[in-house]
């Protein structure tokens, strides 16, 4: 079972092989990524030092162009794809059909894996990307339960890769406009979810403060209340008279009390979210797992789920909470 | 230039989406959509029922296409869908990738519905090599990018699809796992007693100082504002769309839209004048408020 990890830099890619990680996630410093963040992803001698480092230690560092180019930008997309290539990437990470079949026709040597944002659920839309494309791996979306999640396992015609932990998109991946209808910076084509340059604090006389999303108010903060980012999914919302989180609490995944399960399953690889997050996130978090994981596969009768793992968990998660999410049926 | 119906996003009581029908049976509409593409737990009306929905409408002079769930996440519902597939009377409006592969395996065509992404010309072509006879572009998908897929099938010498657009209704912005109707009324999606029944109009929701914002409705959010096109009615004619498609929302208002778009479409002008056009037609943010760099 491989352990995945985030980078949004060398630092980071750094941390994340030194902690265990199998492979490290990252992107060009473009919109051909969904974490197209300011002062986040890398250069091509960056990549170029990282992929370097990933194989002395036998490890793999996987490129994501997961975004959707538009026509007037899809040649930019194909040349990512040939920097890829060129760079010596162990696979991309695609979801558009066209980059897909680019990647497949021109450089068939390098594997793609289908992104979560290409929202394949089922074993037809997974026997799709398949036929098509010949993906060798898929990441499933995180909207399955474990039940399901064990389905498409048992039926899919390619490996699957499943979340494990890190923030939580409520939305289906690749199905969300909500930014792009507040903002117009849009997660399937730049790469963004409500970026920073929409959002404006306003400070109140009596010490609270209310934040908006390109003018429209996402929420509004007590003086001592913990304020997150203003995502319009996280904001709180009147809804039949009552203000709350209408869409979602700021929480984070945690699937590792059902790793085994998972395992058994037959997913085999799991994912760390959070390229937009620094290295002290990502050494503790891929360390972590990469106990939980060495454990399991040392001894799987013997496997618990140890508090420590928990709480060192628990400290990076958003809000300070975690939730299996939707592997766990009563989250639905 | 026709008219289409698409599929009812919301979930009413069985009588009244039967009497909706009957009613759409004598609409000036072309094309109609049928079936549930946001919940697969709404159950007022089985596949069986869909279908008997579809052969009263197809009898009254309709064509008629069946659409799909656009997030599938259980085998029973790849199951029922790949039994409509099957049934072959009517052509299925494909909202994932599941329902294309399906379609695929069959030999049939379909119709690229407006979740399935797509945002290329050659992403598009692929779609129309596995059977897609019409394209709904996505929400977020505008004037300008059509134009430039249209340049480029031109450049390359193809035959682009028939083209189907949005011109009036609320505009379906995100789906989840999640149902946030359920939410809203404290429940568990496992057992939320099916209460979207209660909003037929989807449940408005508002920021916090009062401004109408979003529509919750089931796992789907709407954006709150039904989009009309009308002043974009030049741009629809350059860009040859086929299909202007109505989104159904109250009964009242579904046929004012209609009647509006169905004159338009008869004298060949545009109909009057409701405001710019929507944000997303124009590239901008979809709630408006001009451009972005």
């Amino acid at each position: 079972m491989e352990l995945v990890c985030p980078a949004g830099n060398l630092p980071a890619l750094h941390t994340a092989l030194e902690a265990g990680a199998d492979a490290v996630y990252l992107g060009f410093r473009d919109q051909t990524n969904a974490r197209a963040f300011p002062g986040l992803n890398f250069s091509d001698a960056e990549i170029a030092t990282g992929i370097r480092r990933a194989r002395e230690l036998g490890r793999k560092i996987y490129i994501a162009l997961n975004t959707y180019p538009e026509t007037a930008r899809l040649a930019h997309w194909q040349r990512a794809v040939d920097r890829a290539a060129d760079l010596g990437a162990s696979a991309i990470i695609a979801a558009d059909l066209a980059v897909l079949d680019y990647a497949a026709k021109r450089h068939p040597g390098l594997p793609r894996h289908l992104s979560v944002q290409g929202s394949a659920t089922t074993a037809p839309a997974l026997r799709y990307m398949h036929e098509r494309f010949g993906i060798a791996r898929a990441v499933l979306p995180r909207v399955l339960s474990l039940a399901q999640v064990e389905r498409v396992c048992a039926s899919s015609p390619v490996p699957l890769e499943a979340f494990a932990f890190g923030s939580l998109c409520i939305m289906v991946e690749g199905r969300c406009q909500l930014s792009s209808y507040v903002t117009g910076a849009s997660p399937n084509r730049h790469g963004v979810c409500s970026p920073a340059a929409f959002v404006r604090w306003e400070e109140h006389a009596d010490g609270g403060r209310s934040v908006r999303l390109n003018g429209v108010l996402i929420d509004r903060f007590e003086a001592a209340e913990a304020a997150g980012y203003p995502t319009v999914c996280k904001g709180r919302f009147a809804v039949r008279g009552e203000v709350f989180h209408a869409l979602e609490e700021p929480t984070s995944l945690n699937t590792l009390p059902i790793l085994p399960k998972l395992h058994a399953a037959g997913v085999i690889a799991l994912k760390i979210e959070g390229r937009q997050r620094g290295a002290a996130y990502i050494g503790q978090v891929a360390a972590t797992w990469r106990r939980a994981i060495d454990r399991l596969l040392a001894a799987p009768a013997d496997w618990q789920c140890r508090e420590e793992w928990m709480a060192a968990l628990g400290r990076h998660a958003e809000g300070h909470q975690t939730t299996l999410g939707p592997y766990h049926r009563a989250w639905h | 230039m026709q008219l289409s119906l698409a599929p009812l996003p919301y979930f009413w009581p069985r009588a009244a989406t039967l009497a909706f029908y009957e009613a759409v049976a004598d609409w000036p509409v072309d094309l109609v959509h049928v079936g549930e593409t946001v919940c697969s737990k709404r159950r007022e009306l089985r596949s069986a029922d869909w279908l008997g929905v579809a052969g009263c409408l197809a009898a009254a002079g309709k064509t008629v296409v069946l659409s799909s769930l656009a997030l599938i996440e259980a085998e029973s519902e790849v199951g029922a869908l790949r039994r409509l597939v099957a049934d072959g009377r009517f052509l299925i409006e494909a909202n994932d990738l599941s329902a294309v592969q399906l379609c695929r395996e069959a030999g049939r065509p379909f119709v690229g519905g407006p979740t399935l992404n797509v945002y290329n010309h050659e992403s598009l072509r692929m779609l129309q090599e596995d059977g897609l006879l019409r394209w709904v572009p996505g929400v977020e998908v505008g004037a300008a990018q059509i134009t430039e897929l249209r340049a480029a099938y031109r450049a390359n010498g193809w035959a682009f699809p028939e083209l189907e657009v949005q011109v009036w209704g609320r505009q379906g912005l995100a789906y989840s796992a999640r149902c946030f109707t359920a939410r809203a009324l404290d429940l568990a999606k496992d057992d939320c007693g099916f209460r979207c029944i209660e909003f037929p109009d989807g449940l408005p929701l508002a920021t916090r100082e009062g401004e109408a914002f979003l529509r919750i409705n089931g796992i789907q959010v709407q954006g709150d504002a039904p989009i009309d096109l009308g002043a974009a009615w030049d741009e629809l004619q350059a860009l040859d769309v086929a299909v202007l498609r109505i989104v159904p929302q109250s009964p009242a208002d579904t046929q004012a839209a209609v009647e509006r778009w169905r004159t338009a479409i008869d004298s060949r002008q545009a109909p009057p004048p409701t405001g710019e056009p929507p944000g997303f037609w124009q590239g901008a943010p979809g709630r408006g408020s001009g451009p972005i760099g």
